[in-house]
């Protein structure tokens, strides 16, 4: 295949890829949004293989690594449960940033990739690879304890070091110096230590930076995550001159980069604080606000038959999900307890917190896979107002995105927070295993709330047992 | 002193209908009236003057006595001068007055120093209001006498059925507008066995209409058309063209046509041409329940049933008295539910309270004083569209999903403008030009990410966010080039460390090539309806 054919074929694979993110956008188009990613990636894959720039000795190494990594992606896509989709992208994110980092070790000790350049390129040629790497190495590390924190292996509290903004800083600037270093390093051999210190530095920076994000602005660092890795390629795309890499990075990267701003907006939070790490803006300690106030009030315990006895003389039951669901794998439950409600007449419907989950349209995902039907599931803008004329609020496993203390209590960390009032409505149920405060680590008035009533217990069996006692 | 509310008889021709029912009656008195019926106002709608009487109703013989003796009149029809004329000075009058259509009347009841309550003017938007909306229920009402007078027409039956004496297809019933109307003739007509399809302007109806097992009709063409308050608008050319060939494509296919499309404040739609009657078969029906209002059918003659073509065209406009009893029940139990409103001491007095959202929409007259037409009630708009909601309710502002494209404020578009200036200039003043072309692609690639992603639905985050991961992983590109280039002339390059270095990168972004599209199709499977 010669040069200008493959660069044709990465022409035809960018579009592929422009028009798989349009089509990602839409339910409708969606399928074949995804069916368009594959042959782009197929078309791009194969034309580099028989393009100019592979020979054939490389084949057969091309190819057992594709099909050891294909078999072990394939694998882990199949076996993964839908509530786990969350620590597997983060897992994903982390293997791009690996790979951006070892093409970057890669190209650098190439003599090759060096050759025929003026000393204006060789000096860009090597930024390219100093960022590539850079970026690579950030999110490699950031995705490492993004995962850690999705899957529960560490606390989802923020940690924050005293002076962290400070460290940060200090970090940013020994990167720049050691770039100064890597860029006059006569050889390469000399340029190795600057750029093995820097590549230190990027992954304590990236673990840092995660480390003190809170559990709950989880789903924003996922997508940012997706955004770096997107960098990543693109950088990688300046390294070798290739336009394929630039564009698709930087398609990845601007739509994640749009993606997390969305989701901040939804959480009424600062973008740029969110990145810098922590809870609420600048320097806050969000520990010691949630001790101050304690809500006042008795909470009220219900069992699985009083909630069943509740649903049965509802008209109109709104059903709240959040991350207690998924951990409980309690969708199918919940889609048979709302059909059978559906059968006698109740109008049951699902108010989806724009947060809710471990990312973004987590939950929407998990009710699709029960298959209970999307007109149905609403987003919170949809029905916030209806809670008035709701007979029963159910939350499932979901905390902070109903508390009141965002819109009551403007010292409260999530002040300001769009929440589902579900406290508005006659009844409300909070399906909880304990007390214990949710993700943000802020207390819930909600739970003390007069027409509040809590359902302690697993969701799952807690819902069969409500399911078993709607039956009877 | 307690109120005492009368019942006149109606005089419009054809009326069959009365303001309340003795059932009803027993209710207000309860809330503390007095209830006079005129002698012989129920007798068209099966209540006797025993039953009112029954009820613990008086009795009065003739209109004038009946008006002079009430402190407040239900209606049904707008009154007549003549019946103005008869009114109490300063009594109250609740029924449909139309105040619109009707200035002079209006004028007539305020020289009355009259206190009016219009029913056609409640805000049917209030949840609370749903009680007392007459519109509804009498449409309700005339939407099933629609498929009962078409089954009367139609020489068939409704369901399929298979015999010892043959097979019966069964009929196949459009429906026009899928209002309150338009919905209970679906339900009406799926009820009977038929197969019912309808179309509405206001796409957010077609779950409605799938509900009462019709099946919805689609026009292949953009455009929103719901105008507020739950009516229709003015849908544009194009729109209707296709509207047209729809509509064209249906009467051929159809036995029965039930059209109910009406806009407010304008003559109905003309849905329904010559020509597609003649392409129906013959023996089909057309209701046109617009027929008040001029029709949807061209060929409607209003208040009678036609042939034309050999199709049968009914264009009664008195459906509702054809079936005077049930309306009549329903409309009594809206004025009923409305009078609690007014009444809620229950002591027999009314108090038209302004303040009350519900009540201030529906007086178009205070003590001689017109009110009409009452500012818009505050409401949150139709959730129906994320962008009407989004300006309806600006505490929703940190929304971000739904297609919500507000433009970023000045100050901040000028500051992004300006440091991006600075950048380039920067880029341009350093960079060698072959890293530019690749700059250039760069910043449109970024505004293309930007351009496809903004609108995404928040349903979809994930799936995206997970083929945009296994796109990401595109830089196995970089890998696969370096495992065994050309190499031109003798270079001393570290072979098999850069070589490991490349398997290593192509495994890695191999799972998550494969892996993430692999899982964005099992994601995007469960999508599927």
């Amino acid at each position: 295949m010669s040069e200008s054919l493959a660069t044709v074929s990465y022409i035809g694979a960018t579009i592929l890829f422009i028009l798989s993110l349009g089509g990602l956008s839409h339910p409708a188009t969606s399928l074949r949004g995804n069916l368009y990613g594959i042959i782009g990636m197929t078309i791009a894959v194969l034309a580099t293989i028989f393009g100019p720039r592979v020979t054939m000795a490389g084949i057969p190494w091309i190819i057992v690594s594709m099909v050891v990594g294909g078999s072990i992606g394939l694998y882990a896509a199949r076996v993964v449960k839908m509530t786990q989709m969350p620590e597997l992208v983060a897992l994903m994110h982390s293997l791009v940033g690996l790979a951006a980092c070892l093409v970057g070790f890669a190209n650098y000790i190439d003599p090759v990739a060096a050759v025929n350049l003026s000393s204006a390129e060789k000096a860009i040629h090597e930024i390219e690879i100093y960022l590539g790497i850079l970026i690579g190495a950030i999110t490699f590390s950031g995705s490492i304890i993004a995962f850690g924190k999705l899957s529960g292996k560490i606390g989802g509290k923020p940690l924050l070091l005293p002076a962290r903004h400070w460290m940060n800083l200090a970090g940013l600037l020994i990167i720049i110096y050691f770039g100064r270093e890597f860029l006059h390093a006569e050889s390469v051999s000399a340029g190795m230590t600057p750029l093995i210190v820097m590549t230190v530095i990027a992954l304590l920076f990236g673990i840092h930076m995660v480390m003190a994000i809170g559990g709950a602005d989880m789903p924003v660092v996922v997508s940012m995550l997706n955004s770096y890795s997107g960098w990543a390629a693109a950088a990688t795309g300046f390294m070798l001159n290739n336009d394929l890499l630039i564009v698709t990075g930087a398609l990845v990267g601007s739509s994640g980069a749009i993606l997390s701003y969305i989701m901040c907006r939804a959480m009424a939070r600062n973008f740029i604080s969110v990145i810098a790490g922590g809870f609420g803006t600048g320097g806050g300690t969000p520990a010691a606000a949630s001790g101050d106030v304690q809500p006042a009030g008795e909470v009220v315990a219900v069992s699985a038959a009083e909630t069943a006895e509740l649903l049965r003389e509802a008209k109109n039951v709104i059903i709240v999900p959040g991350y207690g669901m998924a951990v409980a794998q309690a969708q199918h439950t919940v889609n048979e307890i709302t059909q059978y409600l559906r059968e006698q007449g109740i109008n049951v419907r699902f108010g989806i917190h724009p947060v809710a989950g471990r990312m973004p349209g987590h939950m929407n995902v998990l009710l699709a896979e029960a298959r209970v039907p999307y007109d149905i599931v609403l987003e919170m803008d949809e029905l916030n107002q209806d809670f008035p004329n709701t007979d029963v609020a159910i939350v499932i496993g979901a905390n902070d995105i109903v508390n009141p203390a965002a819109q009551d209590d403007p010292t409260s960390p999530i002040a300001g927070m769009p929440v589902l009032e579900v406290w508005k409505a006659k009844t409300s149920i909070v399906m909880k295993r304990s007390m214990a405060s949710g993700y943000a680590g802020v207390d819930n008035p909600l739970f003390y709330k007069e027409n509040n009533r809590m359902l302690f217990g697993d969701a799952k069996k807690m819902l069969e047992e409500v399911f078993v006692a709607l039956k009877s | 002193m307690t109120l005492m509310i009368g019942i006149p008889k109606e005089i419009a021709s054809g009326e069959k209908r009365v303001a309340t029912v003795p059932d009803v009656v027993e209710k207000l008195i309860k809330l503390g009236f007095k209830v006079a019926v005129e002698s012989g106002a129920g007798d068209a709608a099966n209540c006797s003057d025993d039953v009112y009487r029954a009820a613990g109703a008086e009795i009065i013989d003739g209109a004038a006595k009946l008006w002079a003796a009430s402190d407040i009149v239900f209606k049904v029809c707008v009154p007549t001068s003549a019946e103005v004329d008869l009114m109490r000075e300063g009594g109250t009058l609740i029924g449909f007055i139309w105040p619109a259509q009707n200035p002079e009347l209006m004028q007539q009841l305020a020289v009355k120093k009259a206190t009016v309550l219009a029913i056609d003017s409640l805000p049917r938007q209030l949840s609370r209001a749903q009680k007392m909306d007459a519109l509804t229920s009498q449409a309700g009402v005339a939407g099933y006498r629609a498929v009962i007078e078409a089954a009367n027409a139609f020489g068939r039956f409704f369901n399929g059925q298979i015999t010892a004496a043959g097979k019966v297809p069964p009929a196949k019933v459009f429906i026009a507008g899928a209002g309150v109307a338009g919905l209970a003739a679906i339900g009406t007509a799926a009820g009977l066995g038929a197969i019912v399809r309808a179309n509405d302007t206001r796409a957010e109806v077609a779950d409605q209409v799938k509900s009462l097992g019709g099946e919805f009709v689609k026009v292949e063409y953009e455009e929103e058309g719901s105008g507020g308050g739950g009516y229709a608008k003015v849908m544009s050319e194009g729109f209707q063209q296709a509207q047209r060939e729809m509509y064209a494509k249906q009467a051929k296919e159809v036995d029965i046509i039930i059209t109910t499309a009406l806009i407010p404040g304008k003559p109905a739609p003309k849905l329904i041409t010559a020509e597609m009657v003649k392409s129906m078969k013959p023996g089909s029906v057309i209701v046109d329940m617009a027929a008040e209002r001029g029709g949807n059918c061209e060929l409607t003659e209003p208040g009678q049933a036609v042939v034309k073509h050999g199709v049968t065209i009914v264009g009664y406009t008195d459906l509702n008295s054809r079936l005077a009893k049930q309306s009549s029940t329903l409309y009594g139990t809206n004025l009923f539910r409305l009078t609690e409103e007014l009444c809620k001491t229950k002591d027999g007095i009314i108090n038209v309270n302004m303040e009350d959202d519900a009540i201030r929409g529906l007086t178009v007259i205070k003590e001689g004083n017109i009110t009409w037409p009452a500012p818009a009630p505050k409401l949150p708009a139709a959730p129906a569209k994320p962008a009407a909601a989004k300006a309806a309710a600006p505490a929703a502002k940190g929304h971000g999903h739904g297609g919500s494209n507000e433009p970023m404020a000045g100050g901040k578009l000028a500051v992004m403008f300006g440091v991006s200036a600075l950048l380039f200039l920067f880029v341009g003043a350093y960079a060698p030009a072959a890293f530019l072309g690749h700059f250039t692609v760069f910043v449109l690639a970024c505004f293309v990410g930007y351009m496809v992603v903004w609108n995404v639905t928040p349903a979809l985050h994930t799936p995206l966010m997970s083929v945009t991961n296994a796109i990401s992983s595109i830089i196995a590109i970089g890998a696969l080039v370096q495992i065994a280039p050309l190499i031109m002339g003798s270079v001393d390059r570290p072979d098999n460390l850069i070589r490991w270095l490349a398997v290593a990168g192509i495994t890695l972004t191999a799972v998550n090539m494969f892996g993430g599209f692999a899982v964005t199709q099992r994601m995007l499977a469960m999508f599927r309806k």
